[in-house]
Protein backbone atom coordinates (compact mmCIF):
# COMPACT_ATOMS: atom_id res chain seq x y z
CA UNK A 1 0.00 0.00 0.00
CA UNK A 2 1.04 3.52 -1.02
CA UNK A 3 1.43 5.83 1.71
CA UNK A 4 -1.33 8.92 1.78
CA UNK A 5 -0.16 12.02 1.48
CA UNK A 6 -2.27 15.18 2.25
CA UNK A 7 -1.09 18.61 1.70
CA UNK A 8 -1.38 20.75 4.46
CA UNK A 9 -4.13 23.73 4.57
CA UNK A 10 -3.50 27.17 6.16
CA UNK A 11 -5.55 27.64 8.60
CA UNK A 12 -5.54 30.66 11.46
CA UNK A 13 -2.22 31.76 12.30
CA UNK A 14 0.88 31.54 10.13
CA UNK A 15 3.15 28.95 11.36
CA UNK A 16 6.89 29.18 9.89
CA UNK A 17 7.32 25.56 9.97
CA UNK A 18 4.27 25.63 7.91
CA UNK A 19 4.74 22.99 4.42
CA UNK A 20 6.99 20.52 6.21
CA UNK A 21 6.77 16.95 5.87
CA UNK A 22 5.42 15.10 8.48
CA UNK A 23 5.70 11.26 8.45
CA UNK A 24 3.08 10.10 10.88
CA UNK A 25 3.08 5.68 10.60
CA UNK A 26 0.40 3.84 13.03
CA UNK A 27 -1.00 1.06 12.63
CA UNK A 28 -4.82 2.68 14.08
CA UNK A 29 -6.58 3.68 11.16
CA UNK A 30 -8.10 6.58 13.53
CA UNK A 31 -4.78 7.89 14.97
CA UNK A 32 -3.83 8.10 10.96
CA UNK A 33 -7.35 10.00 10.77
CA UNK A 34 -6.91 12.35 13.32
CA UNK A 35 -3.23 13.12 12.66
CA UNK A 36 -3.93 14.35 9.12
CA UNK A 37 -6.23 16.78 10.42
CA UNK A 38 -4.33 17.81 13.07
CA UNK A 39 -1.18 18.51 11.95
CA UNK A 40 -2.76 19.61 7.97
CA UNK A 41 -4.61 22.07 9.50
CA UNK A 42 -1.57 23.55 11.03
CA UNK A 43 -0.17 23.73 7.65
CA UNK A 44 2.05 20.94 7.70
CA UNK A 45 2.14 17.85 4.69
CA UNK A 46 1.37 14.88 6.57
CA UNK A 47 2.57 11.33 4.84
CA UNK A 48 0.34 8.72 6.85
CA UNK A 49 1.68 4.99 6.56
CA UNK A 50 0.02 1.85 8.06
CA UNK A 51 3.06 0.29 8.95
CA UNK A 52 6.78 -0.52 9.24
CA UNK A 53 7.11 -1.80 5.98
CA UNK A 54 5.33 1.19 4.42
CA UNK A 55 7.20 3.33 5.97
CA UNK A 56 10.13 1.97 5.46
CA UNK A 57 9.36 1.76 1.57
CA UNK A 58 8.69 5.56 1.85
CA UNK A 59 11.69 6.58 3.68
CA UNK A 60 13.89 4.57 1.58
CA UNK A 61 12.93 7.32 -1.11
CA UNK A 62 12.46 10.50 0.80
CA UNK A 63 13.14 12.73 4.15
CA UNK A 64 11.08 13.62 6.52
CA UNK A 65 11.29 16.36 7.62
CA UNK A 66 9.81 14.78 11.25
CA UNK A 67 8.48 11.67 11.89
CA UNK A 68 6.00 10.24 14.65
CA UNK A 69 5.97 6.66 14.82
CA UNK A 70 3.98 4.07 17.03
CA UNK A 71 5.43 1.35 18.36
CA UNK A 72 3.32 -1.84 18.63
CA UNK A 73 2.45 -2.33 14.87
CA UNK A 74 2.96 -5.89 13.32
CA UNK A 75 5.36 -7.06 15.38
CA UNK A 76 5.42 -5.34 19.06
CA UNK A 77 8.83 -4.24 18.19
CA UNK A 78 7.84 -2.76 15.14
CA UNK A 79 8.24 0.79 16.16
CA UNK A 80 11.94 0.39 17.47
CA UNK A 81 13.13 -1.03 14.48
CA UNK A 82 11.86 2.12 12.46
CA UNK A 83 13.26 4.47 14.66
CA UNK A 84 16.48 3.07 14.21
CA UNK A 85 16.42 2.80 10.83
CA UNK A 86 14.95 6.92 10.66
CA UNK A 87 18.08 7.62 12.90
CA UNK A 88 20.44 5.87 11.04
CA UNK A 89 19.49 7.07 7.54
CA UNK A 90 18.02 10.58 8.61
CA UNK A 91 20.07 11.63 11.83
CA UNK A 92 19.04 15.19 11.93
CA UNK A 93 15.87 14.12 11.23
CA UNK A 94 13.81 14.75 14.61
CA UNK A 95 11.33 11.99 15.62
CA UNK A 96 8.51 11.13 18.30
CA UNK A 97 7.42 8.25 19.35
CA UNK A 98 3.60 8.07 19.87
CA UNK A 99 2.86 5.34 22.57
CA UNK A 100 0.29 3.98 24.47
CA UNK A 101 2.67 1.09 25.82
CA UNK A 102 4.22 2.06 29.09
CA UNK A 103 1.39 1.88 31.14
CA UNK A 104 0.33 -1.97 30.14
CA UNK A 105 3.56 -3.22 30.33
CA UNK A 106 4.20 -1.78 33.55
CA UNK A 107 7.62 -0.56 32.77
CA UNK A 108 8.16 2.79 33.44
CA UNK A 109 9.89 3.98 30.41
CA UNK A 110 10.51 7.88 29.77
CA UNK A 111 12.61 9.38 27.40
CA UNK A 112 14.36 11.97 30.17
CA UNK A 113 17.84 11.05 30.17
CA UNK A 114 19.77 11.32 27.15
CA UNK A 115 20.74 7.80 26.90
CA UNK A 116 17.14 6.96 27.40
CA UNK A 117 16.52 8.99 24.14
CA UNK A 118 19.36 7.65 22.48
CA UNK A 119 18.32 3.67 23.22
CA UNK A 120 14.60 4.65 21.73
CA UNK A 121 16.51 6.89 19.52
CA UNK A 122 13.57 9.24 19.41
CA UNK A 123 13.48 12.75 20.34
CA UNK A 124 10.54 12.79 22.22
CA UNK A 125 7.87 10.63 23.73
CA UNK A 126 4.35 11.31 23.60
CA UNK A 127 2.09 8.68 25.29
CA UNK A 128 -1.46 8.59 23.54
CA UNK A 129 -3.82 10.27 23.90
CA UNK A 130 -2.20 13.20 23.65
CA UNK A 131 -3.91 16.57 23.19
CA UNK A 132 -3.87 17.93 19.69
CA UNK A 133 -2.31 21.32 20.27
CA UNK A 134 0.71 19.09 22.28
CA UNK A 135 1.56 17.20 19.45
CA UNK A 136 1.06 20.48 16.80
CA UNK A 137 3.60 22.12 19.48
CA UNK A 138 5.76 18.97 20.06
CA UNK A 139 6.15 19.40 16.22
CA UNK A 140 7.09 23.20 15.76
CA UNK A 141 9.07 23.20 18.84
CA UNK A 142 10.90 20.29 17.35
CA UNK A 143 11.41 21.49 13.87
CA UNK A 144 12.49 24.99 15.07
CA UNK A 145 15.15 23.39 17.57
CA UNK A 146 16.82 22.21 14.36
CA UNK A 147 19.04 18.77 14.91
CA UNK B 1 20.85 -34.90 32.57
CA UNK B 2 20.23 -32.87 36.15
CA UNK B 3 23.10 -32.68 38.35
CA UNK B 4 22.18 -31.81 42.34
CA UNK B 5 24.75 -30.52 44.67
CA UNK B 6 24.94 -32.51 47.89
CA UNK B 7 26.37 -31.55 50.53
CA UNK B 8 27.22 -34.04 53.35
CA UNK B 9 27.60 -33.07 56.96
CA UNK B 10 28.80 -35.59 59.77
CA UNK B 11 31.97 -35.44 61.86
CA UNK B 12 32.76 -38.69 61.16
CA UNK B 13 35.34 -39.47 58.40
CA UNK B 14 33.94 -42.41 57.58
CA UNK B 15 30.68 -41.56 57.33
CA UNK B 16 31.79 -38.51 55.14
CA UNK B 17 34.00 -40.92 52.87
CA UNK B 18 30.83 -43.31 52.65
CA UNK B 19 28.45 -41.16 51.40
CA UNK B 20 30.35 -39.19 48.94
CA UNK B 21 31.13 -42.67 47.60
CA UNK B 22 27.58 -43.78 47.26
CA UNK B 23 25.96 -40.53 45.90
CA UNK B 24 29.14 -40.53 43.17
CA UNK B 25 28.04 -43.15 41.20
CA UNK B 26 24.33 -43.23 41.78
CA UNK B 27 21.79 -42.20 39.64
CA UNK B 28 18.03 -41.69 39.51
CA UNK B 29 16.01 -42.07 36.15
CA UNK B 30 12.76 -40.07 35.64
CA UNK B 31 11.70 -41.64 32.34
CA UNK B 32 8.71 -39.56 32.52
CA UNK B 33 10.87 -36.63 32.51
CA UNK B 34 13.32 -37.91 30.03
CA UNK B 35 15.50 -37.28 32.56
CA UNK B 36 18.39 -38.29 34.87
CA UNK B 37 19.74 -37.07 37.97
CA UNK B 38 23.10 -36.87 39.00
CA UNK B 39 24.97 -35.92 42.17
CA UNK B 40 27.74 -33.21 43.12
CA UNK B 41 29.24 -33.51 46.48
CA UNK B 42 31.01 -31.62 49.20
CA UNK B 43 31.15 -32.40 52.62
CA UNK B 44 31.70 -30.63 55.60
CA UNK B 45 32.89 -32.38 59.41
CA UNK B 46 31.90 -29.48 61.62
CA UNK B 47 28.80 -27.18 61.54
CA UNK B 48 31.27 -23.79 61.26
CA UNK B 49 32.46 -25.66 58.30
CA UNK B 50 29.16 -26.39 57.07
CA UNK B 51 27.27 -23.27 57.45
CA UNK B 52 30.22 -21.46 55.75
CA UNK B 53 30.23 -23.46 52.43
CA UNK B 54 26.05 -23.13 52.90
CA UNK B 55 26.88 -19.35 52.77
CA UNK B 56 29.45 -19.99 49.82
CA UNK B 57 27.01 -21.94 47.85
CA UNK B 58 23.77 -23.36 48.21
CA UNK B 59 23.48 -26.51 47.41
CA UNK B 60 20.44 -28.91 46.64
CA UNK B 61 20.57 -31.46 49.29
CA UNK B 62 21.90 -31.09 52.85
CA UNK B 63 22.46 -34.45 54.40
CA UNK B 64 23.20 -32.96 57.99
CA UNK B 65 24.17 -35.28 60.84
CA UNK B 66 22.20 -34.01 64.19
CA UNK B 67 24.84 -34.10 66.41
CA UNK B 68 27.75 -32.35 65.43
CA UNK B 69 30.84 -31.10 68.22
CA UNK B 70 30.22 -27.44 67.64
CA UNK B 71 26.69 -25.99 66.15
CA UNK B 72 23.75 -27.86 67.25
CA UNK B 73 22.05 -29.36 63.87
CA UNK B 74 18.88 -28.26 64.09
CA UNK B 75 20.52 -24.41 63.79
CA UNK B 76 21.95 -25.25 60.64
CA UNK B 77 18.91 -26.95 59.44
CA UNK B 78 17.20 -23.05 60.20
CA UNK B 79 19.95 -21.55 58.38
CA UNK B 80 19.76 -23.17 55.33
CA UNK B 81 15.59 -23.11 55.06
CA UNK B 82 16.34 -19.42 54.84
CA UNK B 83 17.64 -20.16 51.36
CA UNK B 84 15.68 -18.99 47.97
CA UNK B 85 16.11 -22.29 46.13
CA UNK B 86 14.60 -24.70 48.54
CA UNK B 87 17.63 -27.03 50.21
CA UNK B 88 16.15 -30.46 50.90
CA UNK B 89 17.52 -31.37 54.49
CA UNK B 90 17.22 -35.19 55.51
CA UNK B 91 19.06 -35.26 58.97
CA UNK B 92 21.03 -38.60 60.01
CA UNK B 93 21.27 -39.49 63.64
CA UNK B 94 22.23 -41.76 65.69
CA UNK B 95 20.05 -40.83 68.46
CA UNK B 96 17.65 -42.56 66.62
CA UNK B 97 14.10 -41.98 68.52
CA UNK B 98 10.94 -40.68 67.28
CA UNK B 99 11.71 -37.55 69.27
CA UNK B 100 14.31 -36.20 67.39
CA UNK B 101 12.71 -37.24 64.16
CA UNK B 102 9.64 -35.68 64.91
CA UNK B 103 11.91 -32.56 66.02
CA UNK B 104 14.06 -32.65 62.95
CA UNK B 105 10.80 -32.93 60.86
CA UNK B 106 8.86 -30.38 62.69
CA UNK B 107 11.61 -27.78 61.93
CA UNK B 108 11.90 -28.33 57.75
CA UNK B 109 14.22 -31.69 57.54
CA UNK B 110 12.44 -33.27 54.53
CA UNK B 111 13.15 -36.68 56.41
CA UNK B 112 15.73 -38.67 58.15
CA UNK B 113 18.08 -41.16 58.44
CA UNK B 114 18.94 -43.52 61.28
CA UNK B 115 22.49 -44.54 62.17
CA UNK B 116 23.74 -46.89 61.21
CA UNK B 117 22.20 -47.38 57.83
CA UNK B 118 23.26 -49.43 54.41
CA UNK B 119 23.69 -47.91 51.36
CA UNK B 120 20.33 -48.82 50.00
CA UNK B 121 18.73 -47.03 52.92
CA UNK B 122 20.73 -43.94 52.00
CA UNK B 123 20.11 -44.12 47.78
CA UNK B 124 16.66 -44.61 48.87
CA UNK B 125 16.13 -41.58 51.20
CA UNK B 126 18.20 -39.43 48.48
CA UNK B 127 16.01 -40.81 45.90
CA UNK B 128 13.06 -39.30 47.77
CA UNK B 129 14.37 -36.11 48.26
CA UNK B 130 15.59 -35.55 44.91
CA UNK B 131 12.43 -36.86 42.99
CA UNK B 132 10.74 -34.09 45.29
CA UNK B 133 13.24 -31.32 44.48
CA UNK B 134 13.01 -31.81 40.56
CA UNK B 135 8.85 -32.34 41.22
CA UNK B 136 8.69 -29.12 43.09
CA UNK B 137 11.47 -27.13 40.74
CA UNK B 138 9.36 -28.12 37.80
CA UNK B 139 6.05 -26.95 39.28
CA UNK B 140 7.84 -23.41 40.07
CA UNK B 141 9.33 -23.28 36.81
CA UNK B 142 5.87 -24.58 34.89
CA UNK B 143 4.50 -21.72 37.36
CA UNK B 144 6.59 -19.17 36.33
CA UNK B 145 5.89 -19.73 32.75
CA UNK B 146 2.08 -19.62 33.24
CA UNK B 147 2.60 -16.05 34.82
CA UNK B 148 4.63 -14.94 32.20
CA UNK B 149 2.42 -16.39 29.41
CA UNK B 150 -0.46 -14.19 31.55
CA UNK B 151 1.11 -11.02 32.07
CA UNK B 152 1.56 -10.69 28.13
CA UNK B 153 -1.87 -11.56 27.79
CA UNK B 154 -2.76 -8.81 29.70
CA UNK B 155 -0.23 -6.45 28.82
CA UNK B 156 -1.58 -6.70 25.10
CA UNK B 157 -5.12 -6.97 26.34
CA UNK B 158 -4.45 -3.34 28.02
CA UNK B 159 -3.28 -1.94 24.58
CA UNK B 160 -6.05 -3.50 22.90
CA UNK B 161 -8.51 -1.76 24.85
CA UNK B 162 -6.65 1.35 25.90
CA UNK B 163 -5.83 2.09 21.81
CA UNK B 164 -10.05 2.77 20.66
CA UNK B 165 -10.33 4.90 24.09
CA UNK B 166 -7.10 6.64 22.81
CA UNK B 167 -9.14 6.90 19.65
CA UNK B 168 -12.53 7.86 20.95
CA UNK B 169 -10.56 10.30 22.87
CA UNK B 170 -8.75 12.00 20.08
CA UNK B 171 -12.06 12.74 17.89
CA UNK B 172 -13.66 14.30 20.95
CA UNK B 173 -10.92 16.61 21.42
CA UNK B 174 -11.00 17.19 17.51
CA UNK B 175 -14.93 17.84 18.02
CA UNK B 176 -14.34 20.10 20.98
CA UNK B 177 -11.66 22.15 19.86
CA UNK B 178 -13.76 22.86 16.71
CA UNK B 179 -10.91 21.75 14.26
CA UNK B 180 -13.40 21.27 11.30
CA UNK B 181 -15.26 24.50 12.11
CA UNK B 182 -18.61 24.47 13.88
CA UNK B 183 -20.82 22.45 11.51
CA UNK B 184 -21.81 19.64 13.01
CA UNK B 185 -21.45 17.46 9.74
CA UNK B 186 -18.24 18.40 9.34
CA UNK B 187 -17.59 15.29 12.41
CA UNK B 188 -20.27 12.60 11.32
CA UNK B 189 -17.04 10.27 9.88
CA UNK B 190 -15.54 11.25 13.19
CA UNK B 191 -18.78 10.07 15.33
CA UNK B 192 -19.32 7.37 12.97
CA UNK B 193 -15.40 5.93 13.89
CA UNK B 194 -16.38 6.25 17.54
CA UNK B 195 -19.09 4.41 17.32
CA UNK B 196 -17.84 1.66 15.13
CA UNK B 197 -14.65 1.59 18.06
CA UNK B 198 -16.93 1.24 20.77
CA UNK B 199 -18.42 -1.46 19.24
CA UNK B 200 -15.39 -3.14 18.94
CA UNK B 201 -14.25 -2.18 22.23
CA UNK B 202 -17.40 -4.11 23.37
CA UNK B 203 -17.07 -7.11 21.13
CA UNK B 204 -13.59 -7.55 22.38
CA UNK B 205 -15.11 -7.77 26.15
CA UNK B 206 -17.62 -10.79 25.43
CA UNK B 207 -14.86 -12.45 23.60
CA UNK B 208 -12.84 -12.00 26.86
CA UNK B 209 -15.79 -13.26 28.71
CA UNK B 210 -15.98 -16.03 26.29
CA UNK B 211 -12.18 -16.92 26.62
CA UNK B 212 -12.71 -16.71 30.82
CA UNK B 213 -15.35 -18.99 30.32
CA UNK B 214 -12.89 -21.45 28.18
CA UNK B 215 -10.52 -21.48 30.48
CA UNK B 216 -12.39 -21.79 33.78
CA UNK B 217 -12.27 -25.36 33.47
CA UNK B 218 -13.76 -28.69 33.92
CA UNK B 219 -16.31 -27.01 36.53
CA UNK B 220 -17.66 -24.57 34.83
CA UNK B 221 -18.89 -27.42 31.81
CA UNK B 222 -21.71 -29.26 32.15
CA UNK B 223 -22.08 -31.66 28.75
CA UNK B 224 -25.40 -33.08 27.35
CA UNK B 225 -26.67 -34.79 24.31
CA UNK B 226 -27.35 -31.75 21.86
CA UNK B 227 -29.06 -31.58 18.86
CA UNK B 228 -27.11 -29.47 16.35
CA UNK B 229 -29.36 -28.39 13.88
CA UNK B 230 -31.32 -26.00 16.06
CA UNK B 231 -28.14 -24.80 17.32
CA UNK B 232 -26.52 -23.93 14.45
CA UNK B 233 -30.11 -22.45 13.10
CA UNK B 234 -29.12 -20.04 15.74
CA UNK B 235 -26.09 -19.22 15.40
CA UNK B 236 -26.70 -18.37 12.13
CA UNK B 237 -29.56 -16.27 13.03
CA UNK B 238 -27.10 -13.82 15.10
CA UNK B 239 -25.37 -13.12 12.22
CA UNK B 240 -28.04 -12.47 9.47
CA UNK B 241 -28.39 -9.12 10.37
CA UNK B 242 -24.74 -8.47 9.00
CA UNK B 243 -25.02 -10.86 5.72
CA UNK B 244 -28.13 -9.37 4.59
CA UNK B 245 -26.60 -5.94 4.91
CA UNK B 246 -24.26 -7.05 2.63
CA UNK B 247 -25.93 -9.81 0.53
CA UNK B 248 -23.93 -12.27 1.69
CA UNK B 249 -26.08 -15.53 1.26
CA UNK B 250 -25.81 -18.23 4.20
CA UNK B 251 -26.58 -21.72 3.91
CA UNK B 252 -26.60 -24.53 6.63
CA UNK B 253 -25.93 -28.42 5.87
CA UNK B 254 -27.11 -30.33 9.24
CA UNK B 255 -29.14 -33.59 9.25
CA UNK B 256 -31.68 -32.68 11.85
CA UNK B 257 -31.06 -35.53 13.94
CA UNK B 258 -27.58 -35.10 14.36
CA UNK B 259 -26.62 -34.93 18.06
CA UNK B 260 -23.21 -34.93 19.39
CA UNK B 261 -22.47 -34.42 23.32
CA UNK B 262 -21.41 -31.17 24.35
CA UNK B 263 -21.53 -27.86 26.35
CA UNK B 264 -24.04 -26.20 24.57
CA UNK B 265 -22.13 -22.65 25.61
CA UNK B 266 -18.93 -23.77 24.14
CA UNK B 267 -20.41 -24.90 20.98
CA UNK B 268 -22.23 -21.66 20.51
CA UNK B 269 -19.45 -20.31 20.73
CA UNK B 270 -17.55 -22.18 18.42
CA UNK B 271 -20.05 -21.91 15.72
CA UNK B 272 -20.62 -18.01 16.35
CA UNK B 273 -17.20 -17.10 16.10
CA UNK B 274 -16.44 -19.50 12.90
CA UNK B 275 -19.58 -17.84 11.03
CA UNK B 276 -18.59 -14.26 11.95
CA UNK B 277 -15.50 -14.27 10.94
CA UNK B 278 -16.99 -15.38 7.43
CA UNK B 279 -18.77 -13.19 7.24
CA UNK B 280 -17.02 -10.20 8.07
CA UNK B 281 -14.17 -11.39 6.12
CA UNK B 282 -16.49 -11.92 2.81
CA UNK B 283 -17.11 -9.82 0.01
CA UNK B 284 -20.85 -8.12 -0.82
CA UNK B 285 -22.77 -10.89 -2.24
CA UNK B 286 -20.72 -14.05 -1.26
CA UNK B 287 -21.93 -16.96 0.39
CA UNK B 288 -21.24 -18.51 3.50
CA UNK B 289 -21.97 -22.70 3.74
CA UNK B 290 -21.82 -24.44 7.44
CA UNK B 291 -22.11 -28.17 7.22
CA UNK B 292 -22.27 -30.43 10.94
CA UNK B 293 -21.41 -33.95 10.08
CA UNK B 294 -20.81 -37.03 12.42
CA UNK B 295 -17.52 -37.94 11.63
CA UNK B 296 -17.23 -41.09 13.77
CA UNK B 297 -18.53 -40.54 17.54
CA UNK B 298 -17.42 -37.23 16.45
CA UNK B 299 -18.30 -34.19 15.15
CA UNK B 300 -17.32 -32.48 12.32
CA UNK B 301 -17.73 -28.54 11.60
CA UNK B 302 -16.68 -26.62 8.49
CA UNK B 303 -17.58 -23.36 7.41
CA UNK B 304 -16.56 -22.08 4.27
CA UNK B 305 -16.46 -18.45 2.89
CA UNK B 306 -16.12 -17.20 -0.29
CA UNK B 307 -14.43 -13.97 1.17
CA UNK B 308 -10.97 -12.31 0.55
CA UNK B 309 -8.92 -15.19 1.76
CA UNK B 310 -5.62 -15.00 3.11
CA UNK B 311 -2.09 -16.03 2.07
CA UNK B 312 -0.20 -18.62 3.64
CA UNK B 313 1.85 -15.72 5.59
CA UNK B 314 -1.50 -14.40 6.69
CA UNK B 315 -2.43 -17.65 8.26
CA UNK B 316 0.12 -18.73 10.09
CA UNK B 317 -0.62 -16.68 13.26
CA UNK B 318 -4.19 -17.28 12.82
CA UNK B 319 -5.03 -19.12 16.50
CA UNK B 320 -2.79 -16.76 18.15
CA UNK B 321 -4.56 -14.48 21.15
CA UNK B 322 -5.13 -10.94 19.17
CA UNK B 323 -3.56 -11.95 16.18
CA UNK B 324 -4.95 -9.87 13.61
CA UNK B 325 -4.70 -10.05 9.87
CA UNK B 326 -3.75 -6.60 8.41
CA UNK B 327 -4.10 -5.49 4.82
CA UNK B 328 -6.50 -3.07 2.72
CA UNK B 329 -9.10 -5.44 2.57
CA UNK B 330 -9.40 -5.98 6.42
CA UNK B 331 -8.56 -2.63 7.61
CA UNK B 332 -12.27 -1.47 8.12
CA UNK B 333 -13.18 -4.63 9.43
CA UNK B 334 -13.48 -4.56 13.59
CA UNK B 335 -12.53 -7.27 15.79
CA UNK B 336 -10.76 -8.35 19.13
CA UNK B 337 -8.37 -10.73 17.53
CA UNK B 338 -9.60 -13.46 19.63
CA UNK B 339 -12.18 -15.45 17.81
CA UNK B 340 -9.84 -17.92 16.75
CA UNK B 341 -7.80 -18.54 19.84
CA UNK B 342 -11.38 -18.81 21.22
CA UNK B 343 -12.21 -21.60 18.93
CA UNK B 344 -9.06 -23.51 19.31
CA UNK B 345 -9.11 -23.44 22.92
CA UNK B 346 -12.46 -25.51 22.57
CA UNK B 347 -11.47 -27.73 19.93
CA UNK B 348 -8.49 -28.38 22.34
CA UNK B 349 -11.48 -28.90 25.05
CA UNK B 350 -12.62 -31.60 23.08
CA UNK B 351 -9.38 -33.44 21.84
CA UNK B 352 -9.90 -32.46 18.22
CA UNK B 353 -8.32 -30.74 15.64
CA UNK B 354 -8.77 -27.79 13.41
CA UNK B 355 -7.32 -26.87 10.09
CA UNK B 356 -7.65 -24.04 7.84
CA UNK B 357 -7.63 -23.91 3.85
CA UNK B 358 -7.40 -19.83 2.51
CA UNK B 359 -6.89 -18.66 -0.90
CA UNK B 360 -6.09 -14.92 -0.84
CA UNK B 361 -8.79 -13.10 -3.21
CA UNK B 362 -11.05 -16.91 -2.96
CA UNK B 363 -12.39 -17.60 0.21
CA UNK B 364 -11.57 -19.46 3.70
CA UNK B 365 -12.08 -22.87 4.56
CA UNK B 366 -11.69 -23.89 8.48
CA UNK B 367 -12.81 -27.64 9.26
CA UNK B 368 -12.72 -28.60 13.10
CA UNK B 369 -13.23 -31.87 13.81
CA UNK B 370 -14.62 -32.65 17.56
CA UNK B 371 -14.29 -35.97 19.24
CA UNK B 372 -15.38 -35.95 22.80
CA UNK B 373 -16.33 -33.34 25.28
CA UNK B 374 -13.80 -35.32 27.51
CA UNK B 375 -11.11 -35.27 25.00
CA UNK B 376 -9.04 -32.89 27.13
CA UNK B 377 -6.86 -34.60 30.01
CA UNK B 378 -5.89 -31.46 31.25
CA UNK B 379 -2.52 -31.98 30.94
CA UNK B 380 -1.83 -31.13 27.17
Amino acid sequence: MAPEILQGKETGMRNKEMGKTVLVVDDDADVLEQQKLILGNAGFRVVVCESRKEAEEYISGERPDISIVDLMMETSDAGFVLCHHLKKKYPDAPLIVFTSVSAETGIEFDAVTRDERAWIKADVLLHKPARPEQIVSEVNRLLRAGP
Amino acid sequence: MTTFSALIVDDEPGMRLGAERILKDFRILLPDFGEEISFSTRTAATGGEALALLEAERPDLLLLDYKLPDVHGLEILSSSLRAKNNVLTVMITAYASLEVAINATKNGAFDFLAKPFTPEELTNTVRKAAEHLFLERKAQKLEAEKRQVRFQFVSVLAHELKSPLAAIENYLRIMAGRVSGDALAAYDSMIDRSLLRIDGMRKLIVDLLDLTHIESGQKARSPTLMSLRSLAEEALEKVRGEAESRNVALTLDCDAALTFFCDRGELEILISNLLTNAVKYNRDGGTVALALTAEGDGLRCECRDTGIGMTSEETAGLFKEFYRVKNAKTKNVPGSGLGLSIVKKIVDLYGGSIAVESVAGEGTTVRAVLKTAHGSTGLS
